[in-house]
Formats: structure tokens, C-alpha cells, sequence
């Protein structure tokens, strides 16, 4: 026989209704908030892609906007991976991917180990260093090319002051062999700050502890950098080289003000590519169905990095 | 200090030092090249080999601020003795003033749009950071992911249905359509970086508030708030650089009254070939304010690149 005060007593306050009118606001609330976010993210770049797509199977040219539209179905995408301009583009694209990348690494991850030996003033150095990836790259760039000028640019100077080569010899922006290194060597000199400082937040995320333990059983420091310290930083690493390699695919404004993608063709990365199909030649179908490849081949190659990452991680 | 076996010893943090010295020096060479430039006459800017030690001239900044145009040396003669200055600099070349440069408008572009476009983002983002951090939203993980993913969109390829969107709605140029579309992309980064900020804070202040009779409304924004500054304020940081900086939507969507000053810089020329002085008087102004930025607030902006960057 149930208590009848008890069963008053829950009709007074039921407590499933109080929570059902709390959380419903809640999620007004909710919604309200995030609302505004998702719609603007859908406005500029969800239908934007959505439209880039459906223009991809078109012809439409934006600077004949009076021509007849013709579904062309997957011609574009049939034309772009057979036409020899996409190979070249994706072969400096890879070019210079591989190249700022290995360097980055390399560069960035001697300077985080070199700063986390903690000497004195090791923090303003630290900011000093950062200061070029906070810099606008079109106008950092294009003040690049003066420093590469023959003769008169002081990279040339510091080059031939090093080897003893003539200044005005060698031109790095105007010559076929050394343009792919002028891009390498300015988004080098730029970006492995934001290499170095995933590095550096990957060795200070090591406990000190475990040193400690490797110190009492006599590892060598040489053994303690191979068994330690890179694989526990081993997946900061990783994470840096997804967004660098994320960025430099993308990579436009640093080099269209460096070399324009110049000379020749040599350092026409596939954006530079990209801007002048649709922006130069006017093909916008063309070079709709060019993003759309773009942007699959990064989400692609994003995802399976991605997976893998997560194996180390896991490990 | 407590001694402890694992602290470096003073041999190798003098090595240290010296190799990463070093490599600061060499990296920051080429900003203090352009500073240096910024005060150089053309001649001494095309010097060789490079002059380190020149006579300091402000004929760049005045280059940078003015468009000139040349004059016989009969006019010229004929001409009032110089007012200013930059009027007696510009003689020398056979030059008068006609006007201001673009320079001015660019620089005012690149404020608006760079401040209005960060107030948006961080408004934007920190209510729907909230809302993902605090409340049960269907599909969370999911929203958050696509937030995510629309950073690594090329912005190129974007541009062609954003440039034919914007002809249709009457957005290309406007500081309007600028400051929509860099909100946009900063929404991604701006979500995420609050989120980690706002997460760290404690729930159990806001249920008190809550107790204690506080709206939601009121317990967001008289308990989170004031609790998220920092955070708010160094995610404000990155919104401004990255709207600052931004190059290629720039170029492609506006040509004259949104320009920003990047597209605009690499443009200056002079009389006879590219004027050097006036590009680096160009650059230092808009360069150095964020240099002094990264300085002075060094602390919240590096933990802020490797917290962003370590959560993803």
C-alpha cells in the first residue's frame, strides 16, 4: 500500500518536470548560441563547396556570362588529371611540401631541444624567434625579393660573403634550378618558429622522472635522446608536420609574391595554378573541378595521417 | 636551487644559448632589413655592397604617404620656395606633391576590417564554445569536427563560388563582405581555442550562480565571462593576426575601396622601377605593430599556438 503523503509529496515537486522545463531552456539556449557559428560556416564554406562542385561539371566561364551553360559531366576532371600542367604543378607542390618540411623538423626540433636546456634568457630568444610566422607572408615576401636580388640583395651578399661566390652571379628567384629553393628557404625561415614551438611543448610535456629513473640506471644521454626523448615527442612532431604540410598545400600568398610561380613554371604550386585558371584564364568550371581535386587529395591524405598519428599516440 | 641529476649543466647551457643566439640573430635579419630600408634614400637602398651604417632619411615615409608627379626644372623654378619638408625632399627629385597616397585607405581597411571581423569571430565563438562546452548538443562531436574541417579548405578554392556569391549579393569590396568572410574562417580556430578555455573552468561556479537564482544568461556572462578573459583575449590575438595578415582572399574580392593593405603593399612603385624605401616604410608600419604585439604578450600567445594546436 503506497504512502499517500509520500505520493503528495512527489506531485508537489516532480522532478522530472523540473528538469524536462530547466533543460529545454537550456537547450534554447544552446541552439541560440551556436546557431549564428553553424550558419555562417554553412554560408561560406559549405555552399560554397556545394556550389564549387556542381560547377565543376559545367563549362560556365565567369567572363562569358552569356554563354549557354552545358552540363560537360566529369570532362573537367578527365581533362585536369591528363593535362601535363597538373603534373608539373603537383610535382613542385610535392617539391617544396617535402623539402620545408624536412627542414622544419629538423631546424625546429634542434632549437626546442637547445631552448629546453633552459639557459638563461631562453624565453625572450624564444619570442625573438617566433616573430616571422606572426608576419604577414604576401608582404614579407614580397620585401623577399630584394633580398634576392643579384648584387644588391643582402641574401646574396650573405651568401657570397659565406662562400666566395660573385653576388651578382646568381639570381635565386630568376633562375630554373634555384627558384624551388628561394620558396623552400623563405617559408623555412618563416615557419619552423611554429615547428619549434609544438616541439618545445612536446619535450616539456616528458616528466622529468623518468630521466630521473633512466639517470639512476646508468643510460647514456645518447640512449636517453633515442629511447626517450624522441618517441615521447614523437607525436608533437607528427602533429606539426600535419599543419605544416596541411598549410604548405595550401600555400598561395608567401610564394605568388615571391616568384608568381616563376620562372617558367617551376614553382607554380597547385594554388598558384588554381588562381590562374580561374581568376586568369576565366575557366571557372575547369577550375572548380581542379579545388574540388585539391580539396580531396588533402582531406584525403589528412585522414589517413590522421589514423596513423592515432597509432602512435596510442602506443 | 635544488640540485637534480636531470638539470643540464652550465657547459651545455652555454652551448645552448650560443647555437640558439645565434640562429635568432640570423632569422631576424631580414625584419631588421626592412626596417633599415624603410630609412633609406633609393640610392642608399640599392647600395652595394648593402650599407648597415647610412645617413637615416625619411624620404621613404614620404614616398609611402604622397603621389608625386615630375615637373620641368622651369616650372619647378618657378614654383614658391617649399612649405615642408616633404615638399623640399620631393623637389630634389624634380617632383611635386599632387596628393595623398593610397596608403592612408589601405591602412584604415586593414583596421576595420581586421578589428571588426576579431569582435565577430570572438563574439560568435565564445557563445557557441559555451553552448558545446556547457550543454548536451546532438551531434557534438560531429559539429565540432566539421567546424573543424573547414579550415583545411584551400581559400582559392573557395574563392570561385565566393567571388560569384559576392557579385550577386553586392559584397566584393565592401568591408562588410570582408570582415563576414574572415569571421567565418576564424570561427573554426576561435571555437575550438575557447572551448579548451572555457572547459577548464569549473562547473560548480556556475551551479552556484545557478542556486543562487542567476538565468543562464546571467551566470554566462557575470560568471564565465569574466572567467574566460584570458582566454578570450589571446583568442582575440590570433583572429586580428590571421584577419591582418590574410593575402589571397584580399586580392581576389576587393580592388580599391576594401582593399587591405597587404595586396596593396607589394603594389607601391616609383618614378623609375620599384621604390624599395617606400614598400619598406609600407611594411615596417604594418609589420611592427605586430611585432610589438608578439612581444608584449608573448606568454598567452605562444601557449596559445601550442595549446590550439596540441588539443586538435
Amino acid at each position: 500500500m503506497p504512502d499517500p503523503l509520500s505520493k503528495r509529496a512527489a506531485l508537489a515537486t516532480p522532478p522530472s518536470l523540473a528538469r524536462k522545463i530547466r533543460g529545454l531552456s537550456d537547450r534554447t539556449i544552446a541552439w541560440i548560441f551556436i546557431a549564428p557559428t553553424i550558419f555562417l560556416l554553412l554560408a561560406v564554406n559549405i555552399f560554397p563547396l556545394i556550389w564549387t562542385i556542381r560547377l565543376s561539371l559545367t563549362n560556365f566561364r565567369t567572363n562569358r556570362p552569356n554563354n549557354a551553360v552545358e552540363f560537360v559531366g566529369i570532362e573537367n576532371y578527365r581533362k585536369i588529371l591528363t593535362d601535363s600542367d597538373t603534373w608539373t604543378s603537383l610535382q613542385a607542390t610535392a617539391h617544396f611540401l617535402i623539402w620545408t618540411i624536412v627542414l622544419q623538423v629538423l631546424i625546429g626540433f634542434t632549437l626546442a631541444y637547445l631552448i629546453n636546456k633552459k639557459f638563461r634568457g631562453n624565453d625572450m630568444w624564444t619570442t625573438l624567434i617566433v616573430l616571422p610566422m606572426m608576419l604577414s607572408p604576401a608582404v614579407v615576401g614580397n620585401f623577399w625579393t630584394f633580398l634576392y636580388q643579384p648584387q644588391i640583395g643582402l641574401f646574396n651578399y650573405f651568401i657570397s660573403f659565406l662562400t666566395g661566390t660573385d653576388p651578382a652571379s646568381f639570381s635565386m628567384i630568376g633562375e630554373v634550378p634555384l627558384a624551388p629553393w628561394a620558396i623552400v628557404i623563405v617559408d623555412t625561415w618563416m615557419w619552423t618558429p611554429f615547428v619549434m614551438l609544438i616541439c618545445l611543448a612536446g619535450l616539456r610535456s616528458i616528466p622529468s622522472s623518468i630521466y630521473e629513473a633512466a639517470e639512476c640506471d646508468r643510460a647514456s644521454k645518447w640512449r636517453q635522446f633515442w629511447t626517450i626523448t624522441l618517441p615521447m615527442a614523437l607525436p608533437f612532431l607528427m602533429l606539426a608536420v600535419l599543419f605544416r604540410g596541411i598549410e604548405n598545400f595550401k600555400m598561395f600568398d608567401l610564394v605568388v609574391q615571391l616568384t608568381g610561380g616563376g620562372p617558367g613554371a617551376t614553382t607554380q604550386l597547385t594554388s598558384i595554378d588554381l588562381k590562374r585558371e580561374a581568376f586568369e584564364k576565366w575557366r571557372t568550371g575547369y577550375a572548380s573541378a581542379y579545388a574540388v581535386i585539391l580539396f580531396v587529395t588533402v582531406f584525403g591524405l589528412a585522414s589517413i595521417y590522421v589514423k596513423a598519428l592515432n597509432k602512435v599516440k596510442d602506443r | 636551487m635544488s640540485f637534480s641529476i636531470t638539470e643540464p649543466s652550465n657547459r651545455q647551457k652555454w652551448i645552448a644559448g650560443v647555437l640558439v643566439i645565434a640562429y635568432a640573430l640570423i632569422t631576424l635579419m631580414p625584419l631588421a632589413w626592412i626596417i633599415a630600408t624603410g630609412f633609406k634614400t633609393p640610392a642608399d637602398a640599392i647600395a652595394y655592397p648593402p650599407k648597415v651604417i647610412f645617413e637615416p632619411s625619411v624620404e621613404g615615409y614620404v614616398n609611402l604617404f604622397t603621389s608625386r608627379s615630375r615637373v620641368t626644372p622651369e616650372d619647378l623654378a618657378a614654383l614658391p620656395p617649399p612649405e615642408t619638408f616633404y615638399d623640399e625632399i620631393v623637389r630634389q627629385y624634380d617632383m611635386v606633391i599632387t596628393g595623398p597616397s593610397k596608403y592612408g585607405e589601405r591602412f584604415l581597411n586593414s583596421i576595420i576590417i581586421g578589428f571588426g571581423s576579431t569582435f565577430l569571430s570572438v563574439f560568435l565563438g565564445t557563445i557557441a564554445a559555451y553552448a558545446f562546452s556547457r550543454f548536451k548538443v546532438p551531434l557534438k562531436d560531429d559539429l565540432l569536427f566539421f567546424i573543424l574541417s573547414t579550415r583545411m579548405m584551400p581559400p582559392i578554392a573557395v574563392a570561385i563560388p565566393i567571388f560569384l556569391m559576392y557579385r550577386q549579393l553586392g559584397l566584393s569590396d565592401t568591408h562588410l563582405g570582408m570582415i563576414l568572410l574572415y569571421t567565418a574562417v576564424n570561427l573554426s580556430l576561435s571555437v575550438w581555442l575557447l572551448k579548451g578555455f572555457i572547459d577548464e573552468i569549473p562547473i560548480e561556479y556556475e551551479e552556484a550562480a545557478l542556486i543562487d537564482g542567476y538565468t543562464r544568461f546571467q551566470a554566462f556572462y557575470k560568471v564565465v565571462l569574466p572567467q574566460a578573459a584570458t582566454g578570450i583575449a589571446s583568442t582575440a590575438i590570433f583572429c586580428l593576426i590571421f584577419a591582418w595578415n590574410e593575402y589571397a582572399f584580399a586580392v581576389l574580392l576587393t580592388s580599391g575601396t576594401a582593399q587591405t593593405a597587404p595586396p596593396f603593399i607589394p603594389t607601391i612603385i616609383g618614378a623609375g622601377g620599384k621604390d624599395w624605401p617606400a614598400v619598406a616604410a609600407g611594411a615596417t608600419l604594418f609589420l611592427v605593430p605586430i611585432m610589438v604585439f608578439t612581444i608584449l604578450l608573448r606568454k598567452h600567445l605562444l601557449r596559445g599556438i601550442t595549446f590550439g594546436a596540441v588539443r586538435k
